[in-house]
This record gives structure tokens, C-alpha cells and sequence, in this order.
């Protein structure tokens, strides 16, 4: 055993961190699109992501829904090609095209072999440009997303996502559910979907990213093809979305043997100075570590919850700080407390120098790791472009998170953590808890 | 010139490019450990993974969850590496680590800079033999897997009825008893249980390791070699002969209704052959079989079924996994239109499927799905731990590398016929489990005072 031990305190003398050893590349086209590129030639393929900002925020007030049905209807028939003929001739092309919505944008990621590099963009393009919206494909997904809505009614991390947000920021957007209700998807039309389409993926609010097995000349002549036809314009982005929610607990009556509890308190934007340090500060508190402190107190110490952690979520509209945990109904007032009193300890003590070099070496380590394959590092070239964050960020992250001191930590964590306004969403039956008034 | 798109493209003229073949170097250690190194030098990082033969379906009756709870305690500390150290070294280095168990196999990863590869082969080694568990360690895992459980299965119908399926399916097999346990079991079990079930299967020939990533096979060999080397074997380790499933005399339905179903469900699941060392040709065929039914808008049951004024489904799927140590799943499920039964539904499906039977494969579809599974192979090519994965799941499934390496051209030998003769012996409604997931009263979820 002594020898073992000899050779970890020998072997954990490591410090330096690997780098993130990806050379990106700017790449404006013949025609003006800006795109990063990766250049990895070890396999032939491509990954292609593309986003566009707007996303189910930019509904119209009385077509709460439409985004989300557009996007998941663009590749269901596009051009001469009705929805089975497009999927097979992507799927002989061995092509993968995914099509995604979200509050903030719409994301279009694609996968392609080198060797069919050309018919797989010509499709795209096509989904892209000619959307058929044929009637037996909007049913066909009116349908599913009816099918959705109807079964989230009764799971409790909707119920309490949904809620919070009714709570949080009312009539804008954020506050409701992206799909729609039942009413409002019901009430779409085809006109409505083109219109839709025709707002929200534009030249004007645009972000590139490739990965693979082409240059960047190449790259330039594909994004014209694939992106040139395009509307310039897209539609207005919503105003601001004003906070409303205060401290305090709400409880849904569920029947279940546990209770699901999301908590919820104001963030902070990424753009603010102060970003890195409130990074920081939520990964001590609430990172997906054993060693993150509510981790510790809630789950390794007690045994109350499987897993709880909390995340900064800086949104184009709004802030928040999020966290969730389950916990049986017998032991979710407890662990609620826990995370109040976890709240104020670092409100009031920050952290030890010590701790703070912990979680250094573990984000500064950890970082490298993320880039791992060409799907996922075009995503995170888009995320930092949307970010508004320069080309050489992944160069120069770990020198931000290293400038980071435990004074920064206690000052920014007293502003930050606001235990007497964070508010606790209860779905379940939980013993002695009840609405705050 | 996209209508060539709808034309058919020439097919099977694409032959294996040996640039994107795996790079995969085997060695085996004289104390018994099998290991697999698969480089990818794109970037400085490995996944270390250590798998071992045993899972919830190795666990003694009565016992059921004290492999997963075994896998929560291997995190519990060694004399050299004591409590929460072992993850928290992993974060030092700037690591992520986790672990896993399933019916066949339990497995432990690390992914870090490719420099730390050998701390972390010091660790696992440590914890191979070293595990050192406290009264309290018991109890309070315990109650944190008992929280799993509440989250993953007992607050959720539908894998609840998933779990009363399997145990239909299953009459003599363990695979019909829960990875996670029986709540009434996992509730009894002891320190003395997991260790004694740690001291039999935790030894190094029952264990494969994996590392995949930036290195140099010679040194991780030597690695290996040097840290895992002096472990010694646990001797007369019993073969992994597990009870087989007698004959179904009786169609198996069940019914299940709860007041937290959002939507009726229909799951019919079909006892099938499993991927064998060798013999794979089945499982190949399934392979095709379960992508030609369903998984796309294009699948023979989307198209029967989701289409039109008279559609029946708003989803259908298909799931069939060969990979297993005994008879496996073949699964369909799918979710009625509002106003259709799940009666109607199923009438509908079966329809379907006789049809498919007596009308067999369109060609070109078939011919598609060939043409993905080859891409497939490329793409999956970009991530060195899913290729990890791939490896390790394989050996403790009772696989070997060659058979890994053989499975796409097995998949690409299917033919059509060797499809329908797989369709026809596997779905057997009297080989079958059908459940139905129905809604219970309408239950509030209105916020109480």
C-alpha cells in the first residue's frame, strides 16, 4: 500500500493543463457569410451548424407555437420532394439533418460525407429555401406536439419548469411553454407557418460553424449555395423580460412517492465582468460533483437526493439561477433548508483560498475535454460566437478563470446568491411544506 | 439536377477506406486481464474505462440492486486513496469520472488529459482489491439509491409497467429482475453483501480494461503491466451460465393504470436472439429488421400507421439491442391518436406486421439502411469514448474484439430473405409481452394553499 500512495502524491504533481489545441479558422464566403471553421481531416465527413437567433421567442402573441412547429416541419418536403421522398434521399446520402427550436434560436446541425458533400447541401438547401409545409405533414406534426402537451400536463419537471416561468416573467415569452397550448397549436395555419418561416431564418441573425473534412474555400462556396438565397431580414427580438418572481415555496398536490423541486432566483448576464466569478461561484455551489457543496450536504452526507446541482442560465432576455433536486416527500423540507442555509453560508463567508484552487485546476483542466468530435466542437464554435466572444477565447478562458480571486468570489457571491429571494417550485406531496403566501 | 436525389444511387460500390479504420491494439495480462487500446491522437485526452463481467443479472436471488450498489460504493475509499478522494483527485487533474452498471456488466470511467493516464490506472488498480466500507458509508448510500429509485422508476408509470414487462418476459432469467433492484430487497441489503459479491467478481480475470485516446499502445501495455500486473486472480471463477427461459405456453398481456399517465401507451416487447460470439448473423438481421419497422417517418410502421385520415399512431418506434450475454428484446411501442383505442391500435399494428410478413422488403429502403449503417461506422468514428464504449460493452458481453470488428460486414451481408426469416421467427405475439399504459382518474395538479 505504502508504494501506492508514494506513486499518487508522486503523480499528482501534475499541474500545467492540457490545451485546447484546435486552430480556428474565420471564414467569410464570396458572398459575405462568416463562419469558423475547424479543418480535421482524419475522417470524411463534415459537421455543419448552423443557428439562427430569434427561436420561439419571436411567436406572435396569438401563435404561441408556431416556431416550434416550423422548425420540426422544414426538412417534411421541401421543393419537387414531398416528406418521404426528401427522407429518402437523405438517407441514401447516409446525410444527417437535425432541426431543432429553442427559446433563443433555431439551431440546424447536419452530418455529411465527404463524398456526397455536394447532393447533401443541394437537399439542405433545398429544406432550407423550399419548405413545402404539405397538409398531411402539418397534421402529421400538429399531432405530436398535441401528443406532447397533452402527456407534460402530467410530468411534474414540466409542471414545475411551466410554473416557475408563468411566475417569473408572465405574459412575455419566457413565460410560457414554447410549443403552444393545445388551443394555439390547434388554431395554426399553413399561412401561418410560412410566415413564420419567412421571419425567422434570415442573413442578418446568422451563426456558422464547420467541422471536418473541408477547407476553408470550399467551405465559402458551400455556405452561398446552401445560405445565399435567404431572406436579409428576420423578425424584431422581444423586449427585455422584467423579473417577477419573489422568494418563497410553492406546492403542486402530485400523487408520487418523492418530490420533484426546481428553485429559482435571478442570474446574471454574460456579458457582466463579473461572469467568470459567478461561474465559478455556481460550480462550487451546485456543479455535478461529489465535491460541489450541495452535492456534499444534500446527497454524500445524507443520502436525501440522487443528484442536485444548479446552473447559471443567461438567456437573451433574462437571467436566471436554476437549480433542481428530487427528494421523497418525508425528507424534501429538510433538503430545501439545506440548500436556503448552503445559499447564505456562501452569501456571508465566500469561499477558502483553497477551494478556489480546486476548482481551478478543475475548470481549467476540464475544459480541453469538452472539444470531443467535429458534432461538438462546431456547436461550441456557434455557442461563443453567439456568446459575442472573440476568436481566440478558447485560448484565453482558462487565463480568465485563473484571474479569479476568493476577494472576487465573496463580493460578487454577496450580490449573487440571494437566499430570501429564491423561490422553491414543489411538485408532489411533500410533508410539512405548504405555499408561502 | 436534385431529381438524381430520388433516383437511386449506386449502391454497395463503396468499399472500406482502411484511413478510418479503427486503430486497435489488444494484449492480454498473465493474471487474466484483457485489455484494448484504441488510438485517436486528434487531441490530448484519454478515457480510461475498466469493465468488469458481472452486472445485476450475476447477482445471487434476494439480492437484487447490490451490483448498482456495489458500483455507488466502489466510491467509498481505499487505504491508499481514502473516502471521496477518488473523485476528487479526478477533479484535481481537471478529470470527469463515473460509473455504470447494467444486466451483464458494471463499468468505471475516467476522462482526463492524456498525460494523467496512469493516476488514474493507479486508482482503479487500487480499488480493485482495496475497497474499505464503514457502517455509515452503508446506510447513507442506501438511502441514495433508494432516492434513484423513487426518481427513475417508482414517480414514473411507464417504467414502472416497463419493469412488470420484462419481468413477464422473463420467467426464469435474471434479466426479468430490475438493474436498479427490487425496493423491498435493495432496502436489506448489507455491507457483508457487497463485499462478498466485490471479493468474487472484482478480480482481474474478470475484468476488461479499455483506453481510448492519445496514447502510445506500448506504454499504456507497460501501464497496465505495471499496476494492474501484481493483482491476483480470483481462482475458480464459475462461468457465467445463467438460467434459460422455458417454452411460452401463454400470450403474456398486462394492463396497468395510474393517475400520472398523461397518454395511453402501447409497448409489445418479443423475446429475441442476442449477438453470439461467431454467430451473429441473427442479431444482424433483427439489427436490420427493428430499422426497417420503424425509427424513421419513412419506416414500414410510420407509414402504415402515421399517415393519413386514418392514421392510428401519432409514434411509433422500434428498439432491438443484440448486444447481450442471453436472449435479448425485440420492442415496439407506440402512442394512439386521441380517438383511437389502444384495442384499435393494436389490431392495426398486427395487421401491419402480418402484412409486412407476406409482402416482405421494399429494396430500396433495404438498400438505404445498409448504405446509413456504413455512415453510421464513419460517424461513430469521431468520438474515441463511444468507440470505448462500443469495445467494452462487446467483451463483457461475451464478445471479442474480432467480433466487434467483424459486425459491420456481418450487418452489410444481411439480405433480404435472411430479414424476413428473422421477422418471422421473432415476432410471435405468443413469444411476446403486451402492455398497456392507460389513464387512471384525472389527478389536480392545481397549486394547494
Amino acid at each position: 500500500m505504502k508504494t501506492i500512495r508514494a506513486g499518487l502524491l508522486a503523480l499528482i504533481t501534475f499541474t500545467a493543463s492540457a490545451q485546447a489545441e484546435i486552430a480556428i479558422q474565420p471564414v467569410t464566403s464570396p458572398g459575405g457569410i462568416n463562419a469558423w471553421l475547424v479543418e480535421e481531416s482524419a475522417f470524411p465527413f463534415t459537421a455543419l451548424e448552423i443557428r439562427f437567433r430569434g427561436g420561439m421567442s419571436i411567436d406572435p402573441v396569438e401563435q404561441r407555437g408556431v416556431i416550434n412547429l416550423m422548425t420540426a416541419l422544414i426538412d417534411d418536403g421541401a421543393g419537387d420532394l414531398d416528406a418521404e421522398s426528401f427522407a429518402n434521399a437523405r438517407d441514401a446520402l447516409a446525410a444527417k439533418f437535425n432541426f431543432d427550436a429553442s427559446d433563443d434560436n433555431i439551431s440546424v446541425s447536419a452530418r455529411f460525407l465527404t463524398e456526397d458533400r455536394d447532393e447533401a447541401i443541394d437537399l439542405l438547401r433545398l429544406a432550407l429555401t423550399e419548405p413545402r409545409f404539405d397538409a398531411d405533414a402539418i397534421e402529421r406534426a400538429r399531432g405530436q406536439v398535441l401528443s406532447r402537451i397533452q402527456s407534460d400536463q402530467k410530468d411534474p419537471d414540466t409542471i414545475a419548469g411551466d410554473l416557475l416561468d408563468r411566475m417569473a416573467f408572465g405574459t412575455h415569452p419566457y413565460g410560457s411553454s414554447g410549443m403552444g397550448t393545445a388551443q394555439s397549436v390547434a388554431a395554426l395555419t399553413r399561412a401561418d407557418l410560412q410566415a413564420a418561416f419567412g421571419s425567422a431564418m434570415s442573413r442578418d441573425n446568422i451563426y456558422v460553424a464547420a467541422t471536418g473534412d473541408i477547407n476553408a474555400e470550399d467551405l465559402g462556396i458551400l455556405l452561398d449555395k446552401l445560405l445565399g438565397d435567404l431572406p436579409a431580414t428576420s423578425a424584431p427580438a422581444p423586449e427585455r423580460a422584467d423579473w417577477a418572481l419573489e422568494g418563497g415555496i410553492t406546492v403542486v398536490d402530485f400523487p408520487s412517492p418523492l418530490s420533484i423541486v426546481y428553485f429559482e432566483q435571478q442570474g446574471m448576464k454574460r456579458s457582466d465582468p463579473d461572469f467568470f466569478t459567478a461561474y465559478i461561484i455556481n460550480e462550487i455551489m451546485g456543479g455535478g460533483r461529489f465535491s460541489a457543496r450541495l452535492m456534499t450536504e444534500v446527497r454524500e452526507k445524507r443520502g436525501l437526493t440522487y443528484g442536485i446541482g444548479s446552473y447559471l442560465v443567461p438567456q437573451n432576455h433574462a437571467e436566471i439561477l436554476l437549480g433542481m433536486f428530487a427528494s421523497g416527500n418525508d425528507t424534501t423540507a429538510e433538503a430545501i433548508d439545506l440548500v436556503k442555509a448552503e445559499w447564505a453560508k456562501m452569501a456571508d463567508n465566500g469561499i477558502s483560498e483553497e477551494e478556489l484552487a480546486m476548482i481551478k485546476t478543475y475548470l481549467t483542466g476540464s475544459f480541453p475535454l469538452q472539444f470531443d468530435g467535429n458534432a461538438q466542437i462546431a456547436r461550441i464554435l456557434v455557442d461563443i460566437q453567439m456568446d459575442d466572444l472573440p476568436l481566440d477565447y478558447v485560448q484565453t478562458r482558462n487565463a480568465k478563470i485563473e484571474a479569479v480571486t476568493t476577494d472576487d468570489i465573496a463580493r460578487v457571491a454577496k450580490q449573487l446568491l440571494q437566499p430570501e429571494n429564491l423561490h422553491f417550485m414543489v411538485v408532489g406531496q411533500p410533508e410539512g411544506l405548504s405555499t408561502t403566501p | 439536377m436534385l431529381h438524381k436525389l430520388i433516383v437511386p444511387v449506386v449502391f454497395g460500390l463503396w468499399p472500406y477506406n482502411a484511413a478510418f479504420a479503427q486503430n486497435v491494439t489488444t494484449f492480454t495480462l498473465e493474471n487474466g486481464l484483457e485489455a484494448v487500446v484504441i488510438e485517436d491522437h486528434r487531441a490530448p485526452v484519454v478515457t480510461h474505462m475498466l469493465w468488469y463481467r458481472t452486472g445485476s443479472a450475476d447477482e445471487p436471488e434476494g439480492k437484487s440492486g447490490i451490483a448498482h450498489y456495489l458500483e455507488h460504493l466502489m466510491f467509498k475509499g481505499t487505504e491508499a486513496v481514502p473516502g471521496g478522494q477518488f473523485s476528487a483527485t479526478v477533479e484535481e487533474q481537471g478529470g470527469a469520472d463515473n460509473a455504470f452498471t447494467n444486466y451483464d456488466y458494471t463499468g468505471y470511467f475516467q476522462r482526463v488529459a492524456s498525460d494523467r493516464l496512469e493516476l488514474m490506472m493507479t486508482m482503479e488498480a487500487d480499488r480493485m482489491r482495496g475497497l474499505i466500507l464503514s457502517e455509515d458509508n452503508i446506510e447513507t448510500e442506501r438511502d441514495v439509491i433508494i432516492e434513484e429509485r423513487a426518481q427513475r422508476v417508482d414517480s414514473l408509470p411507464s417504467e414502472l409497467l416497463s419493469e412488470q414487462s420484462r419481468a413477464a418476459q422473463y420467467l426464469n432469467h435474471r434479466y426479468g429482475v430490475p438493474i436498479i433492484g427490487w425496493k423491498h430487497e435493495i432496502e436489506t441489503l448489507t455491507r457483508d453483501d457487497a463485499l462478498e459479491f466485490y471479493r468474487t467478481f472484482y478480480a482481474p480475470n474478470n475484468a476488461v480494461l479499455v483506453v481510448a485516446g492519445d496514447v502510445d499502445p506500448d506504454a499504456v501495455k507497460a501501464m497496465a503491466e505495471a499496476h494492474y500486473g501484481p493483482i491476483a486472480p480470483t481462482p475458480d471463477l464459475a462461468p457465467r451460465q445463467r438460467p434459460s427461459e422455458p417454452p411460452q405456453m401463454a400470450e403474456r398481456r398486462l394492463i396497468m393504470a395510474d393517475a400520472r399517465v398523461g397518454e395511453p401507451n402501447f409497448t409489445r416487447t418479443y423475446l429475441a436472439a442476442e449477438r453470439n460470439g461467431g454467430a451473429q448473423d441473427t442479431a444482424a438481421a433483427l439489427t436490420i429488421l427493428a430499422k426497417i419497422l420503424g425509427g424513421s417517418d419513412t419506416s414500414v410502421l410510420a407509414r402504415a400507421l402515421q399517415v393519413g385520415d386514418d392514421a392510428k399512431a401519432v409514434w411509433t418506434n422500434v428498439y432491438y439491442e443484440g448486444l447481450a450475454l442471453d436472449a435479448t428484446e425485440f420492442s415496439i411501442v407506440a402512442t394512439p391518436r386521441p380517438d383511437v383505442s389502444l384495442a384499435e391500435l393494436e389490431a392495426a399494428l398486427d395487421e401491419v406486421i402480418a402484412t409486412f410478413l407476406v409482402d416482405g422488403i421494399d429494396q430500396n429502403a433495404f438498400e438505404r439502411i445498409k448504405r446509413q449503417l456504413r455512415a453510421d461506422e464513419i460517424y461513430a468514428s469521431d468520438s474515441a469514448s463511444g468507440l470505448a464504449d462500443k469495445y467494452g460493452s462487446a467483451l463483457t458481453s461475451g464478445l471479442t474484439v474480432a467480433d466487434v470488428q467483424a459486425w459491420p460486414e456481418v450487418l452489410q451481408a444481411v439480405t433480404p430473405e435472411d430479414v424476413l426469416i428473422a421477422a418471422r421467427e421473432v415476432l410471435d405475439r405468443n413469444q411476446a409481452v403486451t402492455g398497456w399504459l392507460i389513464q387512471d382518474d384525472e389527478i389536480e395538479t392545481e397549486v394547494s394553499p
